[in-house]
Protein backbone atom coordinates (compact mmCIF):
# COMPACT_ATOMS: atom_id res chain seq x y z
CA UNK A 1 0.00 0.00 0.00
CA UNK A 2 1.43 3.21 -1.14
CA UNK A 3 1.79 6.35 1.95
CA UNK A 4 -0.78 9.25 -0.03
CA UNK A 5 0.89 12.90 0.42
CA UNK A 6 -0.67 16.64 -0.09
CA UNK A 7 2.15 18.02 -2.44
CA UNK A 8 -0.01 21.37 -3.61
CA UNK A 9 -3.16 23.25 -2.43
CA UNK A 10 -5.04 26.48 -4.13
CA UNK A 11 -8.33 27.79 -3.04
CA UNK A 12 -10.18 30.88 -4.32
CA UNK A 13 -13.23 31.62 -1.49
CA UNK A 14 -15.14 33.97 0.14
CA UNK A 15 -12.30 34.75 2.97
CA UNK A 16 -9.68 35.20 0.32
CA UNK A 17 -8.21 34.34 -3.03
CA UNK A 18 -5.40 32.44 -2.82
CA UNK A 19 -3.68 30.55 0.58
CA UNK A 20 -2.08 33.82 1.93
CA UNK A 21 -5.15 35.27 1.83
CA UNK A 22 -6.90 33.13 3.26
CA UNK A 23 -4.25 32.39 5.99
CA UNK A 24 -4.80 35.60 7.19
CA UNK A 25 -8.67 35.61 7.58
CA UNK A 26 -8.17 32.62 9.14
CA UNK A 27 -6.47 33.77 11.71
CA UNK A 28 -8.22 36.68 11.78
CA UNK A 29 -11.58 35.07 12.01
CA UNK A 30 -12.54 37.25 9.72
CA UNK A 31 -16.32 36.87 8.25
CA UNK A 32 -17.10 36.42 4.19
CA UNK A 33 -20.48 36.91 4.41
CA UNK A 34 -22.83 39.65 2.55
CA UNK A 35 -26.43 40.40 1.85
CA UNK A 36 -27.20 40.16 -1.62
CA UNK A 37 -29.82 42.20 -2.81
CA UNK A 38 -30.38 40.76 -5.81
CA UNK A 39 -32.00 37.60 -4.19
CA UNK A 40 -34.65 39.73 -2.66
CA UNK A 41 -36.93 40.44 -5.67
CA UNK A 42 -36.18 36.65 -6.38
CA UNK A 43 -38.14 35.93 -3.60
CA UNK A 44 -35.89 34.63 -1.28
CA UNK A 45 -36.88 34.16 2.34
CA UNK A 46 -32.52 34.37 3.17
CA UNK A 47 -30.03 36.81 1.11
CA UNK A 48 -27.47 36.29 3.16
CA UNK A 49 -24.78 34.66 0.89
CA UNK A 50 -20.52 33.96 0.79
CA UNK A 51 -19.81 35.94 -2.12
CA UNK A 52 -16.38 35.84 -4.60
CA UNK A 53 -15.10 38.32 -7.46
CA UNK A 54 -16.43 36.67 -10.81
CA UNK A 55 -13.26 35.99 -12.18
CA UNK A 56 -11.88 37.36 -15.42
CA UNK A 57 -9.95 34.25 -17.65
CA UNK A 58 -9.22 36.25 -20.36
CA UNK A 59 -5.37 36.68 -20.00
CA UNK A 60 -5.59 33.05 -18.71
CA UNK A 61 -6.97 30.68 -21.39
CA UNK A 62 -8.09 30.50 -25.06
CA UNK A 63 -11.98 31.82 -25.68
CA UNK A 64 -12.36 27.94 -26.75
CA UNK A 65 -11.50 26.98 -22.99
CA UNK A 66 -13.23 29.93 -21.33
CA UNK A 67 -16.79 29.34 -23.18
CA UNK A 68 -17.15 26.21 -21.80
CA UNK A 69 -16.42 27.19 -18.45
CA UNK A 70 -19.14 27.94 -16.00
CA UNK A 71 -19.00 29.99 -12.70
CA UNK A 72 -17.93 26.87 -10.49
CA UNK A 73 -15.71 25.73 -13.52
CA UNK A 74 -13.78 29.18 -13.13
CA UNK A 75 -13.26 29.27 -9.42
CA UNK A 76 -12.32 25.34 -9.75
CA UNK A 77 -9.57 26.42 -12.25
CA UNK A 78 -8.37 29.33 -10.86
CA UNK A 79 -7.96 26.97 -7.48
CA UNK A 80 -6.11 24.57 -9.42
CA UNK A 81 -3.79 26.87 -10.86
CA UNK A 82 -2.42 27.77 -7.75
CA UNK A 83 -2.44 23.98 -6.43
CA UNK A 84 -0.22 23.04 -9.57
CA UNK A 85 1.89 26.12 -9.01
CA UNK A 86 2.40 25.15 -5.43
CA UNK A 87 2.61 21.62 -6.06
CA UNK A 88 5.72 22.21 -8.72
CA UNK A 89 3.74 20.57 -11.39
CA UNK A 90 4.24 21.68 -14.75
CA UNK A 91 2.52 21.25 -17.75
CA UNK A 92 5.24 18.82 -19.49
CA UNK A 93 4.95 16.73 -16.23
CA UNK A 94 1.50 16.66 -16.81
CA UNK A 95 2.49 15.60 -20.39
CA UNK A 96 4.75 13.38 -19.91
CA UNK A 97 2.71 11.53 -16.33
CA UNK A 98 -0.77 10.02 -15.80
CA UNK A 99 -2.30 12.38 -13.39
CA UNK A 100 -5.66 12.12 -12.82
CA UNK A 101 -8.57 14.45 -11.86
CA UNK A 102 -11.39 13.37 -9.25
CA UNK A 103 -13.21 16.72 -7.96
CA UNK A 104 -16.77 17.52 -6.47
CA UNK A 105 -19.71 19.37 -7.98
CA UNK A 106 -23.43 18.69 -7.68
CA UNK A 107 -24.75 21.62 -9.11
CA UNK A 108 -24.44 23.88 -12.71
CA UNK A 109 -28.02 25.63 -12.01
CA UNK A 110 -27.17 28.81 -13.65
CA UNK A 111 -25.84 27.35 -16.71
CA UNK A 112 -28.60 25.18 -17.04
CA UNK A 113 -30.97 28.18 -16.74
CA UNK A 114 -29.35 30.28 -18.76
CA UNK A 115 -29.26 27.71 -21.70
CA UNK A 116 -32.46 26.42 -21.27
CA UNK A 117 -34.00 30.28 -21.26
CA UNK A 118 -32.31 31.12 -24.09
CA UNK A 119 -33.93 28.17 -26.00
CA UNK A 120 -37.32 29.01 -25.00
CA UNK A 121 -36.77 32.92 -26.37
CA UNK A 122 -35.23 31.71 -29.48
CA UNK A 123 -36.65 28.36 -30.26
CA UNK A 124 -34.04 27.30 -31.83
CA UNK A 125 -30.96 25.06 -29.86
CA UNK A 126 -28.27 26.02 -32.29
CA UNK A 127 -28.45 29.55 -30.41
CA UNK A 128 -27.69 28.67 -27.34
CA UNK A 129 -23.66 28.39 -28.36
CA UNK A 130 -21.21 25.73 -28.45
CA UNK A 131 -19.95 26.33 -24.64
CA UNK A 132 -23.83 25.75 -23.10
CA UNK A 133 -23.48 21.66 -23.19
CA UNK A 134 -20.10 21.91 -21.15
CA UNK A 135 -21.17 24.44 -18.87
CA UNK A 136 -24.05 22.30 -17.70
CA UNK A 137 -23.25 19.26 -17.16
CA UNK A 138 -22.31 17.88 -13.07
CA UNK A 139 -19.08 16.72 -14.86
CA UNK A 140 -18.82 20.27 -16.23
CA UNK A 141 -15.53 20.82 -13.96
CA UNK A 142 -13.54 17.43 -14.54
CA UNK A 143 -14.21 17.54 -18.21
CA UNK A 144 -12.72 21.32 -18.50
CA UNK A 145 -9.57 20.69 -16.52
CA UNK A 146 -8.81 17.37 -18.15
CA UNK A 147 -9.07 18.96 -21.38
CA UNK A 148 -7.36 22.23 -20.59
CA UNK A 149 -4.50 20.16 -18.20
CA UNK A 150 -4.24 17.43 -20.91
CA UNK A 151 -5.07 15.28 -17.89
CA UNK A 152 -4.21 11.72 -18.94
CA UNK A 153 -5.21 9.65 -15.99
CA UNK A 154 -8.66 8.83 -13.72
CA UNK A 155 -11.61 11.56 -14.77
CA UNK A 156 -14.54 11.89 -12.83
CA UNK A 157 -16.96 14.18 -10.97
CA UNK A 158 -17.78 12.95 -7.86
CA UNK A 159 -21.50 13.97 -6.24
CA UNK A 160 -22.05 13.55 -2.95
CA UNK A 161 -23.72 17.13 -1.85
CA UNK A 162 -21.95 18.93 0.79
CA UNK A 163 -19.71 15.76 1.19
CA UNK A 164 -18.58 15.75 -2.67
CA UNK A 165 -15.20 18.09 -1.94
CA UNK A 166 -14.18 15.41 1.11
CA UNK A 167 -15.22 12.15 -1.02
CA UNK A 168 -13.29 13.32 -3.30
CA UNK A 169 -10.47 13.65 -1.50
CA UNK A 170 -11.16 9.96 0.39
CA UNK A 171 -11.87 8.54 -3.33
CA UNK A 172 -8.31 9.81 -4.52
CA UNK A 173 -6.50 8.30 -1.34
CA UNK A 174 -8.11 4.84 -2.06
CA UNK A 175 -6.54 4.96 -5.53
CA UNK A 176 -3.25 6.40 -4.82
CA UNK A 177 -2.73 4.02 -1.90
CA UNK A 178 -4.01 1.06 -3.87
CA UNK A 179 -1.34 1.69 -6.81
CA UNK A 180 -3.90 2.40 -9.46
CA UNK A 181 -2.35 6.26 -10.01
CA UNK A 182 0.24 8.34 -8.79
CA UNK A 183 -0.89 11.32 -8.34
CA UNK A 184 -4.77 13.11 -8.93
CA UNK A 185 -5.91 16.75 -8.75
CA UNK A 186 -9.03 16.76 -6.30
CA UNK A 187 -10.97 19.08 -4.34
CA UNK A 188 -14.62 20.74 -4.64
CA UNK A 189 -15.96 23.53 -6.13
CA UNK A 190 -19.66 25.84 -6.00
CA UNK A 191 -21.16 28.17 -7.62
CA UNK A 192 -22.50 31.61 -5.70
CA UNK A 193 -25.49 33.20 -7.50
CA UNK A 194 -29.67 33.29 -7.28
CA UNK A 195 -30.35 30.68 -9.20
CA UNK A 196 -28.92 27.80 -7.68
CA UNK A 197 -29.20 28.08 -3.66
CA UNK A 198 -33.20 28.76 -4.25
CA UNK A 199 -34.29 25.39 -3.60
CA UNK A 200 -32.10 25.32 -0.92
CA UNK A 201 -33.59 28.32 0.71
CA UNK A 202 -36.96 26.93 -0.07
CA UNK A 203 -36.78 24.35 2.69
CA UNK A 204 -36.26 27.83 5.14
CA UNK A 205 -32.94 25.94 6.78
CA UNK A 206 -30.74 29.26 6.12
CA UNK A 207 -30.21 31.86 8.55
CA UNK A 208 -32.52 35.01 8.55
CA UNK A 209 -29.93 36.66 11.07
CA UNK A 210 -29.41 39.97 8.90
CA UNK A 211 -28.57 42.46 11.19
CA UNK A 212 -24.65 42.10 10.61
CA UNK A 213 -24.27 39.19 7.95
CA UNK A 214 -20.60 38.76 9.28
CA UNK A 215 -22.51 37.11 12.55
CA UNK A 216 -25.42 35.30 10.71
CA UNK A 217 -23.48 32.14 10.70
CA UNK A 218 -23.32 31.15 14.49
CA UNK A 219 -22.05 27.08 14.34
CA UNK A 220 -22.56 25.68 17.86
CA UNK A 221 -24.26 28.78 18.99
CA UNK A 222 -27.52 28.22 21.33
CA UNK A 223 -29.01 31.49 19.09
CA UNK A 224 -28.19 29.79 15.78
CA UNK A 225 -30.95 29.61 13.18
CA UNK A 226 -29.52 28.25 10.10
CA UNK A 227 -26.58 28.34 7.72
CA UNK A 228 -25.43 30.39 5.16
CA UNK A 229 -24.69 29.23 1.86
CA UNK A 230 -21.02 30.03 -0.29
CA UNK A 231 -18.99 29.20 -2.77
CA UNK A 232 -15.82 29.02 -4.53
CA UNK A 233 -13.34 26.88 -5.37
CA UNK A 234 -11.15 24.16 -3.26
CA UNK A 235 -8.03 21.96 -4.87
CA UNK A 236 -5.59 19.26 -3.71
CA UNK A 237 -2.97 17.63 -5.30
CA UNK A 238 -3.07 14.26 -4.01
CA UNK A 239 -0.01 12.35 -4.63
CA UNK A 240 1.93 9.06 -3.42
CA UNK A 241 5.17 9.37 -0.94
CA UNK A 242 7.07 8.13 -2.93
CA UNK A 243 6.03 10.04 -6.67
CA UNK A 244 6.61 13.26 -4.30
CA UNK A 245 9.94 12.25 -3.42
CA UNK A 246 11.27 11.21 -6.40
CA UNK A 247 9.88 14.71 -8.65
CA UNK A 248 11.32 16.19 -4.86
CA UNK A 249 7.99 17.76 -4.32
CA UNK A 250 7.10 19.58 -1.56
CA UNK A 251 5.15 17.15 1.22
CA UNK A 252 2.53 19.47 3.58
CA UNK A 253 0.84 16.37 5.62
CA UNK A 254 -0.40 12.90 4.48
CA UNK A 255 -3.67 11.33 4.51
CA UNK A 256 -3.65 8.35 6.72
CA UNK A 257 -7.53 7.85 7.41
CA UNK A 258 -10.99 8.02 5.44
CA UNK A 259 -13.99 7.16 7.08
CA UNK A 260 -17.37 6.86 5.12
CA UNK A 261 -20.92 5.81 6.14
CA UNK A 262 -24.47 6.62 5.09
CA UNK A 263 -27.01 6.94 7.54
CA UNK A 264 -29.88 4.97 6.58
CA UNK A 265 -32.50 7.25 7.61
CA UNK A 266 -33.97 10.70 6.42
CA UNK A 267 -33.19 12.73 3.21
CA UNK A 268 -32.11 16.01 5.28
CA UNK A 269 -31.95 15.31 8.45
CA UNK A 270 -28.79 14.28 10.03
CA UNK A 271 -28.39 11.83 12.53
CA UNK A 272 -25.97 10.61 15.12
CA UNK A 273 -24.95 7.85 14.14
CA UNK A 274 -23.67 7.60 10.67
CA UNK A 275 -21.20 10.81 11.20
CA UNK A 276 -19.82 8.55 14.55
CA UNK A 277 -19.50 5.30 12.14
CA UNK A 278 -17.64 7.15 9.69
CA UNK A 279 -14.89 8.73 12.53
CA UNK A 280 -14.29 5.71 14.04
CA UNK A 281 -13.79 4.20 10.66
CA UNK A 282 -11.42 6.64 9.66
CA UNK A 283 -9.38 6.28 13.37
CA UNK A 284 -9.38 2.85 13.11
CA UNK A 285 -8.05 2.82 9.54
CA UNK A 286 -5.29 5.80 10.79
CA UNK A 287 -4.71 3.16 13.56
CA UNK A 288 -4.84 5.85 16.37
CA UNK A 289 -6.24 6.66 19.66
CA UNK A 290 -8.67 9.44 19.53
CA UNK A 291 -6.18 11.32 22.09
CA UNK A 292 -3.85 11.45 19.09
CA UNK A 293 -6.26 13.60 17.02
CA UNK A 294 -5.43 17.22 17.89
CA UNK A 295 -8.38 19.18 15.90
CA UNK A 296 -11.52 18.75 14.39
CA UNK A 297 -12.62 20.97 11.38
CA UNK A 298 -16.74 20.05 12.32
CA UNK A 299 -19.20 20.06 9.76
CA UNK A 300 -21.17 22.34 11.80
CA UNK A 301 -22.98 24.53 9.21
CA UNK A 302 -25.32 26.33 11.82
CA UNK A 303 -28.41 24.46 11.65
CA UNK A 304 -29.92 23.77 15.06
CA UNK A 305 -30.36 19.76 14.43
CA UNK A 306 -27.25 19.15 12.35
CA UNK A 307 -24.88 21.10 14.67
CA UNK A 308 -26.56 19.11 17.97
CA UNK A 309 -26.26 15.55 16.22
CA UNK A 310 -22.37 16.51 15.33
CA UNK A 311 -21.85 17.24 18.73
CA UNK A 312 -23.28 14.47 19.48
CA UNK A 313 -21.25 12.06 17.33
CA UNK A 314 -18.07 13.89 18.57
CA UNK A 315 -18.89 13.67 21.95
CA UNK A 316 -19.84 9.83 21.28
CA UNK A 317 -16.35 9.52 19.96
CA UNK A 318 -14.11 11.16 21.50
CA UNK A 319 -15.68 11.54 25.21
CA UNK A 320 -14.33 14.52 27.92
CA UNK A 321 -11.34 16.00 27.18
CA UNK A 322 -12.03 15.60 23.59
CA UNK A 323 -9.87 17.40 20.43
CA UNK A 324 -10.19 21.24 19.91
CA UNK A 325 -13.02 22.16 17.68
CA UNK A 326 -14.30 24.77 15.40
CA UNK A 327 -16.35 25.25 12.21
CA UNK A 328 -14.85 27.46 9.94
CA UNK A 329 -18.20 27.62 8.14
CA UNK A 330 -18.75 30.23 10.82
CA UNK A 331 -16.41 32.88 8.56
CA UNK A 332 -16.93 31.35 5.46
CA UNK A 333 -20.31 30.08 5.54
CA UNK A 334 -21.43 26.59 4.09
CA UNK A 335 -19.41 26.23 0.59
CA UNK A 336 -21.40 23.19 0.02
CA UNK A 337 -19.92 20.36 -2.71
CA UNK A 338 -16.72 22.68 -2.02
CA UNK A 339 -16.78 22.66 1.65
CA UNK A 340 -15.04 18.79 2.23
CA UNK A 341 -12.12 20.13 0.29
CA UNK A 342 -12.06 23.97 1.40
CA UNK A 343 -11.95 23.03 4.83
CA UNK A 344 -9.35 20.03 4.60
CA UNK A 345 -7.13 22.99 3.00
CA UNK A 346 -8.33 25.82 6.11
CA UNK A 347 -7.13 23.13 8.43
CA UNK A 348 -3.57 21.80 6.91
CA UNK A 349 -3.20 26.02 6.41
CA UNK A 350 -4.07 26.10 10.56
CA UNK A 351 -1.65 23.12 10.84
CA UNK A 352 1.27 24.60 9.14
CA UNK A 353 0.84 27.58 10.99
CA UNK A 354 0.84 26.69 14.25
CA UNK A 355 -2.46 27.93 14.96
CA UNK A 356 -6.54 26.66 15.46
CA UNK A 357 -8.90 29.22 13.62
CA UNK A 358 -11.70 30.45 15.70
CA UNK A 359 -15.70 29.14 15.47
CA UNK A 360 -16.44 32.83 15.31
CA UNK A 361 -19.53 33.88 16.36
CA UNK A 362 -19.69 31.49 19.16
CA UNK A 363 -21.21 33.29 22.74
CA UNK A 364 -23.53 30.83 24.32
CA UNK A 365 -23.08 27.02 23.43
CA UNK A 366 -26.05 24.60 24.47
CA UNK A 367 -26.59 21.07 26.15
CA UNK A 368 -24.51 19.38 23.57
CA UNK A 369 -22.13 22.27 22.22
CA UNK A 370 -21.21 22.53 25.86
CA UNK A 371 -19.73 19.05 25.85
CA UNK A 372 -17.15 20.09 23.31
CA UNK A 373 -13.65 22.02 23.72
CA UNK A 374 -14.66 24.66 21.31
CA UNK A 375 -12.22 27.12 19.65
CA UNK A 376 -13.69 30.68 20.15
CA UNK A 377 -10.83 32.60 19.42
CA UNK A 378 -7.44 32.08 17.26
CA UNK A 379 -5.37 29.99 19.19
CA UNK A 380 -1.80 29.62 18.87
CA UNK A 381 -1.20 25.66 18.65
CA UNK A 382 1.78 23.72 17.60
CA UNK A 383 -0.47 20.08 16.75
CA UNK A 384 -0.11 17.47 14.06
CA UNK A 385 -2.97 15.57 13.63
CA UNK A 386 -6.65 16.75 12.47
CA UNK A 387 -9.80 15.26 11.37
CA UNK A 388 -12.10 16.74 9.08
CA UNK A 389 -16.17 15.98 9.52
CA UNK A 390 -18.46 16.62 5.97
CA UNK A 391 -21.76 15.07 5.90
CA UNK A 392 -24.57 15.62 2.81
CA UNK A 393 -28.47 14.89 2.08
CA UNK A 394 -29.59 11.24 1.85
CA UNK A 395 -26.73 10.52 4.99
CA UNK A 396 -23.66 10.49 2.89
CA UNK A 397 -20.89 11.31 5.70
CA UNK A 398 -16.98 11.32 5.12
CA UNK A 399 -13.77 11.92 7.96
CA UNK A 400 -10.55 12.25 6.21
CA UNK A 401 -7.90 12.16 9.08
CA UNK A 402 -4.71 14.04 8.05
CA UNK A 403 -1.08 14.53 9.61
CA UNK A 404 1.37 17.21 9.59
CA UNK A 405 4.43 15.76 7.05
CA UNK A 406 6.90 18.74 5.78
CA UNK A 407 9.64 17.74 3.58
CA UNK B 1 -25.67 45.96 -44.96
CA UNK B 2 -22.75 46.51 -48.15
CA UNK B 3 -20.47 43.70 -49.10
CA UNK B 4 -17.59 45.95 -47.69
CA UNK B 5 -19.31 45.93 -43.78
CA UNK B 6 -20.22 41.92 -44.00
CA UNK B 7 -16.58 41.54 -44.65
CA UNK B 8 -15.62 44.26 -41.90
CA UNK B 9 -17.73 42.27 -38.85
CA UNK B 10 -16.95 38.92 -39.91
CA UNK B 11 -13.17 40.11 -39.54
CA UNK B 12 -13.43 41.40 -36.15
CA UNK B 13 -15.45 38.61 -35.06
CA UNK B 14 -12.63 36.25 -36.13
CA UNK B 15 -9.58 38.81 -34.44
CA UNK B 16 -11.55 39.56 -31.38
CA UNK B 17 -13.53 36.78 -30.19
CA UNK B 18 -12.30 34.02 -32.18
CA UNK B 19 -8.70 35.58 -30.86
CA UNK B 20 -7.50 34.48 -34.80
CA UNK B 21 -4.11 36.72 -35.82
CA UNK B 22 -5.04 39.16 -38.23
CA UNK B 23 -2.32 38.64 -39.97
CA UNK B 24 -3.85 35.19 -41.51
CA UNK B 25 -7.08 36.52 -42.52
CA UNK B 26 -7.55 37.02 -45.89
CA UNK B 27 -10.48 35.94 -48.37
CA UNK B 28 -7.76 33.27 -49.75
CA UNK B 29 -7.60 31.51 -45.90
CA UNK B 30 -9.19 28.10 -45.39
CA UNK B 31 -11.59 28.27 -42.78
CA UNK B 32 -10.77 24.85 -40.89
CA UNK B 33 -7.37 24.33 -42.20
CA UNK B 34 -5.66 27.56 -42.10
CA UNK B 35 -7.75 29.30 -39.16
CA UNK B 36 -8.48 26.78 -37.15
CA UNK B 37 -12.05 27.04 -36.92
CA UNK B 38 -13.36 23.88 -35.60
CA UNK B 39 -17.36 21.92 -35.99
CA UNK B 40 -17.87 23.70 -32.25
CA UNK B 41 -16.79 26.82 -33.60
CA UNK B 42 -19.28 26.94 -36.67
CA UNK B 43 -21.94 27.00 -34.18
CA UNK B 44 -20.71 30.31 -32.32
CA UNK B 45 -20.11 31.50 -35.73
CA UNK B 46 -24.11 30.86 -36.48
CA UNK B 47 -25.22 32.66 -33.10
CA UNK B 48 -22.85 35.40 -34.32
CA UNK B 49 -24.46 35.83 -37.58
CA UNK B 50 -28.02 36.06 -35.80
CA UNK B 51 -27.16 38.32 -33.59
CA UNK B 52 -24.90 40.50 -36.04
CA UNK B 53 -26.98 40.54 -39.04
CA UNK B 54 -30.17 38.93 -38.51
CA UNK B 55 -29.68 35.89 -40.80
CA UNK B 56 -30.79 32.40 -39.96
CA UNK B 57 -28.10 29.81 -40.83
CA UNK B 58 -27.62 26.11 -39.88
CA UNK B 59 -24.86 24.32 -39.40
CA UNK B 60 -25.25 22.93 -42.71
CA UNK B 61 -24.94 25.69 -44.66
CA UNK B 62 -21.14 25.95 -44.23
CA UNK B 63 -20.76 22.64 -46.36
CA UNK B 64 -19.76 24.33 -49.28
CA UNK B 65 -17.49 27.06 -47.16
CA UNK B 66 -13.69 26.46 -47.81
CA UNK B 67 -12.50 29.77 -47.64
CA UNK B 68 -13.20 33.07 -46.19
CA UNK B 69 -14.36 34.35 -49.25
CA UNK B 70 -16.79 31.39 -49.21
CA UNK B 71 -18.08 32.80 -45.85
CA UNK B 72 -18.71 36.09 -46.90
CA UNK B 73 -20.52 35.17 -50.21
CA UNK B 74 -22.81 32.98 -48.59
CA UNK B 75 -23.62 36.03 -45.61
CA UNK B 76 -24.24 38.28 -48.55
CA UNK B 77 -26.50 35.76 -50.13
CA UNK B 78 -28.37 34.89 -47.08
CA UNK B 79 -29.25 38.31 -46.01
CA UNK B 80 -30.22 39.85 -49.52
Amino acid sequence: MNRVVITGMGIYSCIGKNIQEVKKSLYEGKSGIIFDEKRVPFGYRSCLTGMVDKPDLKTHLSRRQRISLGDEGSYAYLATCEALKNAKISQEFLDENEVGIIYGNDSTAKSVIESVDKIREKKDTTLVGSGAIFKGMNSTITMNLSTIYRLKGINFTLSAACASGSHSIGMSYQLIKSGLQDCIICGGAQEINELAMGTFDGLGVFSVDTKDPSKASKPFDKRRDGLVPSGGGATLVLESYESAIKRRAPILGEIIGYGFSSNAAHISTPNVDGPSRAMKKAIKQANLNTSDISYINAHATSTPVGDSNEAKAIFEVFGNNGPYVSSTKSMTGHECWMAGASEVIYSMIMVLNDFIAPNINLKYTDEDSSKLNLVKTTLNKNFDVFLSNSFGFGGTNSALIIKKLIS
Amino acid sequence: MSKNEIIENINKLLVEDFEIDSDIISPNAKIVEELGIDSLDFVDIVVFIEEEFNVKLGTDDFKNVVTLQDFYDLIEKKSK
